[in-house]
């Protein structure tokens, strides 16, 4: 099968990509292009692992293919921070509650809750824990994850409230 | 856990999309959100030769009310914009509520309604919707489009009327007529964001004074099936606790639902049961509220 041609926007930087359209996104993402931060676990769209943003929304990039991103914005884990810090609000808030054992859902926890602020800044423990639901972690370490959500959200809130 | 080789087209149109599935004779499929066609790929439980993208066809996103007043929704809106758009939470609020109930937030960004009703997985939420309020599905081939009424469409588990040439282009949701309506979606899923064992969609309309109910049950037989029993007790009847525990009891009396690892065929018409009454009982309180 002959390959195709794609162009689109990752973590803010232009990118043209070659792949036969059987590639996975995420094996793409990290076999071709070296992004191994997007963690690959169940690969048919259950453990939540492998979650990315497209145009803004987080998906799995195990239920895409590569050629599929063609125009597209996409955002990986290694694009949270921004250049000039080393973690964003959100990661420090992981490493400060621990909100990570073992580190493979992580990323995908990451994105998942990126999301969840970016829609709703100020949510419920119940809504943190629904926006998860979809995100398995086989350390079973979902309080933590859920505290580091929340300290997240405090976090962002009050840089918020500074800047008014 | 990865899919075979397969050619990949991107149809700009339907048409285009229609004569990729015609030239490839029956052997291409359309690949809209890809949440549940992606997942059999990389098990390889499906192998198509050709994915047909229908991304880029911007006719299939379109979401609109026609003059007859019935809601059209386009094959690639997805379940986010479903159960969060004010047109549909205004026109078919039942659709809005059971799009909230599909898998979980990744999903529900890139699934949509028209690849849910063309899988046709027998405990899916808006086919079971689209059966409960009348729906029609606008198939277009190579030679025409038609339109097919739901009770027609679902066929059997993961089977429906649609052609191998034929592109599901959109479902659209009749006027209900009424001058108020109550309505509930309930599912009983063992996790939160699971394949639902058992669905109910219910729908309490009041024209006058005469009261009607629309049930429809999905994870209880190959396809979703309406309540028929049900729904025939309660018309005209009083909207009250005695008849919806008298609806529940139809429902499990009418069923033959099958056993699997996710539950047993007891179960299955016990939670059909309890979660019919709980739906009328919603949709009651939603009707006395309109």
């Amino acid at each position: 099968m002959s390959e195709r041609v794609f162009r689109f926007r990752l973590n803010g930087t232009e990118v043209e990509g070659r792949a036969e359209p059987r590639r996975l996104l995420s094996d793409y993402l990290r076999d071709d292009l070296g992004l191994t931060g997007t963690h690959v676990g169940c690969e048919h769209g259950i453990c939540g692992a492998c979650t990315i943003h497209l145009n803004g929304r987080a998906v799995r990039s195990c239920l895409l293919f590569a050629c599929q991103v063609d125009g597209a914005e996409v955002r990986t884990v290694e694009g949270l921070a921004d250049a000039r810090d080393p973690l964003s609000p959100l990661q420090e808030a992981f490493w400060e509650h621990h909100g990570l054992q073992c580190g493979f859902c992580t990323p995908g926890m990451l994105m998942t809750a990126a999301e969840l602020l970016e829609t709703n800044p100020d949510p419920t423990e119940g809504e943190i824990r629904e926006a998860i639901s979809g995100n398995l972690c086989r350390c079973t370490g979902y309080v933590f994850i859920v505290d580091a959500i929340r300290a997240a959200a405090d976090k962002l809130g009050a840089r918020g409230a500074e800047r008014q | 856990m990865k899919p075979a080789s397969f050619e990949y087209v991107t149809a700009r149109t339907v048409e285009e999309a229609v004569r990729a599935l015609a030239d490839s004779e029956g052997e291409g499929k359309c690949l809209a959100g890809g949440q549940s066609l992606v997942p059999l790929m990389n098990f390889r439980l499906a192998r198509p030769p050709l994915l047909v993208d229908l991304g880029q066809v911007d006719e299939l996103r379109q979401l609109r009310h026609d003059d007859d007043g019935s809601l059209v929704v386009g094959a690639l809106v997805t379940h986010r914009e479903v159960a969060g758009s004010p047109l549909i939470a205004e026109r078919v609020p039942l659709l809005a509520e059971a799009a909230r109930e599909v898998g979980h937030a990744a999903i529900r960004n890139r699934g949509t309604i028209g690849g849910s009703f063309a899988h046709a997985d027998p405990v899916a939420e808006l086919p079971c919707v689209g059966l409960t309020l009348d729906a029609e599905i606008v198939a277009a081939g190579p030679h025409r489009r038609r339109t097919i009424a739901a009770a027609d469409f679902f066929q059997g588990p993961f089977t429906t009327a649609l052609a191998a040439d034929e592109v599901l282009v959109e479902i659209r949701f009749p006027a209900s007529g009424a001058e108020r309506s109550g309505w509930a979606f309930c599912e009983l899923a063992r996790r939160r964001g699971d394949l639902a064992v058992v669905g109910v969609a219910a729908q309490l309309e009041r024209r006058g004074q005469r009261l009607s109910a629309r049930i429809g049950l999905a994870g209880v037989a190959g396809r979703p099936v309406r309540a028929v029993a049900a729904e025939a007790g309660l018309s005209g009847a009083t909207p009250d606790a005695a008849s919806f525990r008298a609806a529940g009891e139809a429902v499990a009396a009418s069923l033959a639902p099958p056993s699997d690892i996710h539950g047993s065929a007891a179960l299955r018409r016990r939670v059909a049961s309890v979660l019919t009454e709980r739906a009328l009982e919603r949709a009651a309180r939603r009707l006395e509220a309109a």
